[in-house]
This record gives structure tokens, sequence and C-alpha cells, in this order.
């Protein structure tokens, strides 16, 4: 399975209002962006291995939203406590996918843990997330997450993808544009809300 | 415990007059009656950390969803948070609120906490957050009300360094 036709096989899910998806650096963030921008997407551009604990702050801050986040292998790996953090609070308005291409892709490949036998669903459903999965096929990846959107619980799904990805990682979106887009799109589903309060 | 029940009150109720809906925290000595104000508080949410850095991701989520944050640790907690801070708050333009307790000063008794103290003020200054000490009850809710104004006004992290004057009673 290649990640960005597991991405293609979920878009149509991504459209929904009051979804927000929340994706990690590099090519999860470049081939989102190339199946088309919304604005209810935020690419985190670095600091990884935060994006669970993004995601898990929107979720936390408003359970109205049902979250999306799109982890890498090489990611999660820098944040394992925050697996049990997530499984402390149980959003359960949170789907965690976690593309594992058992490498670095960005940086040229260098095999991840993952490689070599540490299994992230394992560590999830250890850690206490409720629901997790690791699938393999374009199907199942797609019938697990469309699961995991109407389970109203805390999933992680381990998909792993082939370690390919696009020739480049910096798109026309400048990363200031995203956020403060992606701040004033969550501000506008609040005020749609409460229109009281505006 | 001669941690300063008073003192953690007036932080307590700073912050919550400031509007802090969601804290973050990570467990140690100074912060316990923090802590535990804000998990006996039902209008606050209070997320407990496996290491602070994750408390960057989370405020920066509260942010962009709408809730305003504070979080609590260490100064060895905010060393260990310093990518999270640059590469999510700073890069993104995140209001970030940071109580720091900072361990390693004059009085300090435990050895190990010696050496993140001396930095700690350096490692702010070269990240360019602006930072202020908390020494004096005088100045909590004062101090507290301003770092985050700038912090939102701004759009970025700003420290408040809780000290052994204010946080502890000898």
């Amino acid at each position: 399975m290649r990640r960005v036709d597991a991405l293609k096989a979920v878009y149509g899910e991504l459209e929904r209002e009051g979804r927000v998806v929340v994706t990690i650096m590099g090519a999860v963030a470049a081939e989102l962006q190339s199946l088309g921008h919304r604005r209810n997407f935020f690419y985190l551009q670095h600091a990884m291995g935060l994006a669970s604990s993004m995601g898990l702050g929107i979720a936390l801050s408003r359970p109205e939203l049902e979250v999306v986040v799109f982890d890498g292998d090489g990611s999660i790996l820098m944040n394992l406590g925050g697996l049990t953090t997530l499984a402390r609070y149980r959003p359960r308005n949170l789907t965690h996918v976690v593309f594992d291409n058992e490498s670095l892709l960005s940086v040229g490949g260098f095999p991840t843990a993952t490689a070599t036998g540490s299994d992230i669903a394992g560590m999830a459903k250890a850690a206490g997330i409720p629901r997790t999965a690791t699938v393999t096929a374009l199907d199942d990846f797609r019938g697990e997450f469309v699961r995991a959107l109407g389970s109203n619980d805390l999933t992680t799904i381990v998909a792993k993808v082939e370690a390919v990805g696009p020739s480049g990682y910096v798109t026309d979106l400048a990363l200031l544009e995203n956020r403060y887009q992606f701040h004033r799109h969550l501000r506008e589903l609040q005020a749609k809300r409460t229109p009281s309060q505006e | 415990m001669p941690v300063s029940v008073t003192s953690s009150e007036l932080i307590y109720e700073s912050l919550k007059g400031v509007g802090v809906g969601l804290v973050s925290a990570l467990p140690e000595t100074w912060l316990v009656h923090l802590i535990r104000m804000a998990e006996d508080d039902p209008g606050m949410t209070l997320v407990r950390l496996a290491k602070e850095e994750e408390g960057v991701g989370v405020s920066a989520g509260a942010y962009l969803a709408g809730v305003k944050s504070a979080m609590l640790m260490q100064n060895h907690g905010f060393l260990a948070s310093v990518n999270g801070i640059v590469s999510c708050a700073q890069l993104y333009r995140i209001p970030l609120l940071m109580l720091i307790s900072h361990r390693g000063e004059f009085g300090e008794r435990d050895p190990w906490q010696t050496e993140g103290g001396g930095v700690t003020e350096h490692v702010l200054d070269a990240l360019r957050i602006p930072y202020a000490q908390l020494a004096s009850r005088d100045d909590v809710a004062r101090k507290i009300s301003k770092a985050q104004t700038l912090a939102h006004s701004a759009s970025r992290p700003v420290a408040l360094l809780l000290c052994r004057d204010l946080m502890w009673e000898d």
C-alpha cells in the first residue's frame, strides 16, 4: 500500500464539517496537500512527535469536533510517552493513524525500529488505547478508518505503507498561512454552534 | 510539606483570572498544590503528561481550538521541551504561558537541581523568550496577567519563573 493511495482512499471522509486533521511534516503533509488542501487541515511541519499531542489538545478542548491525526513511525517513536497520555484521557473524538513505512524516508530512508520488529499498534494497545489495529491492504485501511470514525472511541490505526514519497516536501502553502487559516476555521465552526456568544 | 499553599492559591486564582481553561503538568515538589487545585476544579482541564514537551503540542492544539492554557513544569522540564517550543510554538506563532519552577537557585539543597538552575535563564535568553521572576506574592496576579497579555499580543511563548522565595516556606 502506498501512503498517498491510503490518503486518497479516505480523503472523502475528511471533508465532513466538524472533522479536523493534523498531520506530521514531510511526505504526509505534501501528499495530503497534493490531493487538495482544505481549511480543516493543519500540517505540523516540524516538532516531530507532537502532532498526536496537538490532536489531543484539540480533541479535549472541542469535544464536538472529530479529530484525525496522520502520524508516522519516526514521529510517534519520538513521543511514545504521548501514547500513554492519549490513553489516559481517552478522547473519544480522536482517530490516530500512524503511517508506518519502517523508515525515516525524508532524510534518506534510514530504517526505524519498526523495521526490526517494534510494533506500534502493540505499544499503543499496551499503553491503554482502547481500539488498535495494524493494516497492510488499502481496503482494510479504509474499513478500519471508517469504523474508527464511527466508533466513538479513541483508536490508533497503524497502516503499513511502502517507503516511497513525493519528490519534494516544500509546498505552496506557507506555514503561517496554514496556521491562521486553520485557527480561523475552528473559530468559525465554534461561532456557528454558539451564535449568541459572537 | 513546606511548599507554600498560600502562594499556590494565589497563582492558581491568577491563572483562572486570565482565562486559563486547560493546564498541562508534570508533577514536581513545588507544583503539587497547583496540580491538586487544577485536579479538584471542575472548570479546569488538567492534562498529566509523560514528558513536558507533549505539553507544547497540547497547548498549541488547545489554543487553535479556542482554549487558553498554561504549562506547569520544572525548569528541567522546560529544558526537555526546547524543540517543541522552537519548532511548534515559535515556528507557528502560538501564545504559550509557561510557569516554570526555578529549581537550583540560591538556597537549593538538592545537588541534582543545581546544574539546570544555572542554565535556565540563559536558555530562555537564547530562545528570546520574555520572562520574569515571580518571587513575591505581591507580584503574582499582576505579572501573570501581563505575561498572558504579551503572550497573546505577540503570539509567542512567555515564561514566569516560580522562585524559591515564593514557593518554599523554609
